[in-house]
């Protein structure tokens, strides 16, 4: 790892002031994927802003037909939260999944949400829930937010603050993990909401994406029937040494199917 | 009987000694280990698997903060290669290609992390930082990974001195009897597979330090090393020419070895060398990254069967070829391991007649491979038993009765095999319907049809094996090539008090030798066990000794021990017939009493050993004070451990996902001294063997890059991916050594990737698959499934 | 330099530490606390797993800085000071869940907090899921999660004595 200096403010202002004098300052919270970064040498950051002093961007509350969750919500916490738990279940189990005890105990939502490692669970609920990504400056649609791998709409010095999921009817997530990093090789998020029924990949391609064809199949009829005859295409996939973008094309069918059952 | 301490002898599952150390965070590791004033090294290593070095500036980095020293190959001119410990000749008699191993690059690069300079700083940081600014000009030149590619025409030649690649052809049986038996065929089976290559992943990542003593001109080496003494003498006598007695080698608690910690590595020289050079002590410890691209891999071959039967399904003959990666350069036992550790292991549990192999070893641009547990004997048994199965189902017969009918019975030892081994026992039909019963073999179609029911795909695999493990003697492997003996030394020091200290010449890194060879004391000479102490691992200690690998330390390291205490109790008989003014041969010993025999006149064992250090009343004119022995033990022959694996795997045919759902292990390892400690071994070899067949595989790309070069991209078992192993033996005595032990260390690994894979094939039989080569990924079943799919869709 | 304040095993210790300084680091090198080991560079392993308050965490992926003002419980921290050993401790050597000991003390620690956040007790399979996090190489496991399934009955007081591992 390269020295830099570091800070622990405690307010978001203060985070946000040295985050936008700076554009090679770098935010952490669980630090469950920079670490391993900087470790790598893949980074160079001049400063290192932990957020984790941050009352503001702790907490997970329900504000009517809203699941607020602050930033800083470790996937442990969103994993155990009778709050997640009765309003969207589907949350709580993937948080329970993500990375390993270890992990789920430092690692937090937005830290994941911001990086948009294709790969990574959360952003597929955030997407295929419609939700709201809350920052210092604006609200952002999860439609306009992933831009494609490792990329979202922050902007440099923007400081994602919390996350609202507008409860749905009924959700399922189910995935199948890279053996090896057990990062997900192909995972699907199947939501029906007040404003229709959001299907979303993750894993299999390089960053999370709607699937309209089985958004359209279920909005006719939500069943595990509906989907498992739709063939996602594998062009745009990942392939590598674990298995080819015809193998995970293949799997998005067999989780979608699972997300639905598991979604009820 | 008088036993003094019934419970810790042979055949107790003593709880181990060394646990509570490693339980509550005292285990010494060589990282653990800081000497004062202590530098920190960092290793430079090729980012390209196939270059020439046109420079190296490291003028910048010279100057940067804490830098001590930088050195490249060009500073080492007098110290000589990384030697090899096992010449194998060609066919036509010639030895093979040994081209230089030098201990930093010199010239060339040959694979992804090939070592080309090392900085020497105040700290691991400072030196990393500093390596990072050398600036190396490589001209990058094509390269060459797999075997098949680097002996085909054209292909970039790994050394320039060893034009096409061919370290060595060899073979052994006899072709002209080998060809006669097929002709006599009435079926042939033609096989050909893959050997995936491995990475061998010790949870503790290889370190040394090296420590230079100006007053006494003394080097020590502190090293994860599984035999030390191996080290001092091809370190300190082919590298760096510093006599055994100014040098000293320790290795401490090291952290798993599987054979990746057999070998001497350039590190090990290289702190070494470089800590007298800057007159402190120098510490280099490799991070997972590091391990993945220098330690040296496992397995790698590509091979070619023909399996000879008569109407009857017997086995007439097999011919084999063989291609075996070496890598870039040859490790310390890599040759051996496709020849004298595989080929001659290819008769198996058979009454094969002819057997005939050939192999050629390979130079490619990858990490050098050599021996990984069970080394060259899983490659035979993974090839033979998926080839018997392969047999069975293309003749129709059984799977299990074909194994029986070519199985060498239990009155047939010692059998000679028809490629140099002789077994000296084994009873492959016990081992078999144990297993057998043990899995539930009869009532398995019943378990395939309710797994179907629930939509599963289930089948069953069996690997009966026999392998050869305690490598020996030495006259015989220095007639096959082995430049070093394979002997072992044991100590047995006992103390004015009584209590014992062993000095052996094996080394414990994991499999518990502090308990089990302490057992061999507590039941030879009833000295209770707390009283018993092993010491290994510090050539400034022990006598000598030859280390740990190939499941040798019971068989060659306890019965070293049992030499040594022989020759104890004839001394403490001696004594005791003084005192009690006996003649000796009526003087019995049995387990920490002496009594004249026929008489209730009794010495302890404690009043003998006081005798012999504070001798008064001695018999000093025949008998010299003291009581602390040696024995060098070389042994008459290999020891032979056999049996059968059987696995019980399920499959999702929805995602490919084999889940292992049962696996029996009934195994003949001889004489058991701790049935805990032999389950124990047995089952970490099983999921090693199980992460082999499933999971497990070292990719390179054509360019030579490790695909799979962290655990991102490598498999590594985890608790969930592998089943609860069931262990059981069945005992058949070795006969010529005095324990009648055989060694368990390898045999999990050897017998069970075949048992696995021919589960995988089984529950896939209605697709019509005939072999599926590991690690039988999801992506790769599912591939199968959706192929047989699509046919019946045409 | 910048400075830490922490509580490893029941003593504070303040420590300077740079900006990079992981948790391990200032463990091992600093405090010379080596039990915990280090043994990847992916937050993969486990074998540097250590509880901070109350919760297990790879001390490898986790700034000493970031650790300022925590309780750290170590390997060395377990047993009582009368050298009597954890129930997790004992259990472990007692089903011979451990061979080279190198994973080992990542392995206990998560396996106390494992057991700790399952008050009714696991299944042999939730063991084994909830040992994601930690790789052991020799053991193949099997007696690893029969140690934690032993232990966790002393842990939750359904049993006063560790049960002995069948012979």
């Amino acid at each position: 790892m390269y020295d830099f200096a570091y800070h622990k403010p405690t307010s978001v202002a203060d985070a946000v002031k040295i985050l936008s004098a700076d554009p090679d300052a770098r935010p952490i919270s669980g630090g469950q994927t920079l670490l391993p970064a900087l470790k790598h040498r893949l980074n160079k950051p001049t400063s290192v802003v932990d957020l984790s002093g941050i009352a503001e961007l702790k907490g997970i509350k329900r504000n009517g037909d809203t699941l607020v969750i602050g930033a800083l919500a470790k996937h442990v916490e969103v994993s155990n939260s009778p709050e997640v738990k009765a309003a969207i279940p589907a949350l709580a189990m993937m948080a329970g999944t993500i990375g390993d005890t270890q992990v789920r105990n430092r690692g937090t939502i937005g830290g994941s949400v911001a990086n948009n490692d294709p790969a990574a669970d959360y952003p597929s609920a955030v997407l295929g829930l419609g939700a709201t990504v809350v920052t210092d400056k604006r609200r952002i649609a999860a439609d306009d937010f992933f831009q494609g791998m490792f990329t979202t709409a922050l902007e440099p010095g923007e400081l994602l603050v919390a996350i609202e999921f507008p409860i749905p009817e009924k959700a399922g997530y189910a995935k199948m993990r890279n053996p090896a990093s057990r990062y997900v090789m192909a995972g699907v998020f199947v939501a029906k909401t007040t404003s229709g029924v959001r299907v979303v990949v993750n894993g299999a391609g390089p960053g999370v994406f709607r699937q309209a064809e089985m958004e359209k199949a279920l909005s006719a009829s939500w069943s595990e029937a509906a989907v498992a005859g739709i063939k996602q295409s594998a062009d745009g996939l990942n392939g590598d040494i674990h298995g080819s973008a015809e193998y995970r094309a293949h799997l998005v069918t067999v989780m979608a199917k699972r997300a639905v059952a598991a979604a009820g | 009987m008088d036993v003094v301490t019934p419970f810790e002898g042979i055949g107790a599952s003593v709880r181990r000694k060394e646990d509570l150390r490693f339980l509550s965070g005292r285990g010494q590791y060589t990282d653990d280990i800081n000497r004062p004033n202590q530098t920190y090294a960092y290793i430079l290593r090729s980012p390209h698997a196939h270059a020439r070095i046109a420079g190296i500036d490291f003028a910048a980095a010279r100057s940067m903060p804490g830098v001590v020293a930088i050195f490249t190959g060009a500073d080492m001119p007098d110290l000589g290669g990384i030697p090899c410990g096992w010449q194998i000749h060609n066919k036509d008699g010639s030895p093979m290609a040994e081209p230089m191993h030098p201990v930093l690059a010199v010239g060339k690069v040959r694979f992804v992390g090939d070592a080309v300079a090392v900085v020497i700083a105040e700290s691991r940081t400072q030196a990393k930082d500093a390596a990072e600014a050398i600036n190396v000009d490589y001209d990058v030149l094509p390269a060459v990974a797999g075997v098949e590619a680097a002996i085909a025409p054209g292909a970039p030649n790994v050394h320039d001195d060893v034009p096409g690649n061919v370290c060595y052809d060899w073979h052994i049986g006899d072709s002209a009897v080998n060809a006669t038996a097929f002709a006599g065929a009435s079926k042939v089976i033609e096989f050909d597979l893959v050997n995936n290559r491995l990475v061998p992943n010790a949870m503790e990542p290889r370190a040394a330090i090296g420590d230079f003593d100006r007053t006494t001109d003394e080097y020590t080496l502190f090293t994860t090393s599984q035999n030390p003494h191996v080290i001092r003498l091809l370190m300190g006598a082919f590298v760096l020419h510093l006599p055994e007695h100014k040098l000293r080698v320790v290795a401490p608690d090291v952290g798993g070895g599987f054979g990746s910690k057999i070998f001497h590595y350039a590190e090990e020289a290289i702190v070494t060398w470089a800590a007298g050079k800057v007159c402190r002590p120098v510490k280099w410890t490799a991070d997972r990254t590091e391990s993945f691209l220098t330690d040296a891999h496992g397995r790698d071959h590509v091979t070619k069967a023909r399996l000879a039967l008569d109407a009857n399904g017997k086995f007439l003959a097999l011919h084999v070829q063989t291609l075996a990666n070496m890598g870039a350069y040859l490790s310390t036992f890599a040759t051996s391991v496709p020849t004298y550790l595989y080929a001659t292991l290819l008769s198996g549990v058979y009454t094969t007649p002819t057997v005939y192999a050939e192999v050629k070893a390979v130079f490619t641009n990858t990490v050098p491979v050599d021996a990984y547990r069970g080394a060259g004997r899983p490659e035979a048994t993974f090839l033979l038993e998926r080839l018997v199965d392969v047999a069975a189902r293309e003749t129709g017969i059984d799977r299990v009765e074909i194994r029986r009918r070519n199985f060498i019975p239990a009155d047939a030892f010692p059998y000679q095999t028809p490629v140099a081994l002789q077994y000296d026992s084994g009873d492959y039909k016990a081992t078999l319907d144990m297993g057998l019963e043990a899995a539930g073999w009869a009532e398995f179609e019943q378990r395939r049809a309710e797994a179907k029911a629930r939509g599963k795909l289930r089948g069953i695999g069996i690997s009966t094996y026999v392998e050869a493990c305690g490598i020996a003697p030495s006259a015989v492997v220095g007639s096959l090539g082995a430049r070093a003996g394979l002997y072992e030394v044991g100590t047995i020091r006992v103390h004015p008090t009584g209590s014992v200290t062993v000095l052996t010449g094996t080394h414990s890194h994991g499999q518990g030798h502090e308990t089990t060879l302490a057992q061999l004391v507590t039941d030879r000479l009833g000295v209770p066990l707390a009283q018993v102490d092993i010491v290994h691992g510090d050539t400034a200690k022990i006598p000598f000794g030859m280390g740990t690998y190939g499941s040798r330390s019971l068989a060659v390291g306890g019965s070293a021990m049992v030499k040594a205490m022989d020759k104890i109790v004839m001394k403490a008989r001696k004594i005791a017939a003084h005192l009690m003014e006996a003649s000796v041969e009526d003087v019995e010993f049995d387990r920490g009493t002496f009594r004249v025999a026929g008489t209730d006149k009794t010495k302890s064992w404690g009043e003998i050993a006081l005798t012999a250090y504070v001798p008064h009343n001695y018999p000093i004119e025949e008998l010299e004070p003291g009581l602390d022995e040696t024995a060098f033990y070389d042994p008459k022959n290999f020891t032979y451990p056999g049996g059968c694996h059987i696995c019980e795997v399920e499959i999702e045919p929805e995602t490919g996902q084999v889940t292992v759902v049962n696996f029996t292990a009934v195994d003949d390892v001889g004489r058991v001294i701790n049935p805990m400690i032999v389950e124990g071994q047995v089952q970490g070899g099983v999921c090693q063997g199980i992460g082999q067949a499933l999971l497990e595989s070292a990719i390179y790309d054509e360019n030579g890059q490790l695909l799979s070069a962290s655990f991102m991209d490598y498999q590594m078992p985890r608790a969930e991916d592998l089943p609860p192993v069931s262990v059981a033996t069945h005992t058949t005595l070795c006969t010529h050594n005095p324990l009648g032990v055989k060694g368990c260390g390898e045999v999990g690994a050897i017998g069970s990737p075949p048992a696995v894979i021919n589960a995988v094939v089984d529950a896939l039989k209605e697709y019509g698959v005939r072999h599926i080569e590991m690690p039988a990924t999801p992506a790769k079943i599912w591939n199968i499934i959706n192929a047989g799919h699509k046919l019946a869709a045409e | 330099m910048p400075q830490v304040t922490l509580t490893v095993n029941g003593t504070t210790h303040t420590a300077e530490v740079e900006g990079r300084t992981l948790l391990v680091e200032l463990l091992r090198e600093t405090l010379r606390l080596t039990g915990t080991h280090v043994g990847c560079d992916t937050s993969q392993c486990g074998a540097c797993v250590v509880h901070v308050d109350g919760a297990s965490v790879k001390s490898c992926t986790i700034l000493a800085l970031q650790a300022n003002g925590a309780q750290v419980t170590t390997i060395e921290g377990l047993a009582k000071a009368d050298g009597a050993l954890h129930p997790m401790q004992e259990a472990f050597r007692e089903y011979h869940a451990l061979q080279c000991g190198f994973c080992t003390p990542g392995m206990v620690m998560s396996a106390i907090d494992l057991v700790q956040k399952h008050p009714d007790g696991m299944s042999e399979k939730e063991i084994r899921e909830g040992l994601e996090g930690n790789l052991c190489r020799c053991t193949g496991y099997h007696n690893i999660v029969k140690a934690i399934a032993a232990a966790q009955d002393v842990m939750h007081g359904r049993r006063a004595e560790l049960a002995p591992a069948a012979e």
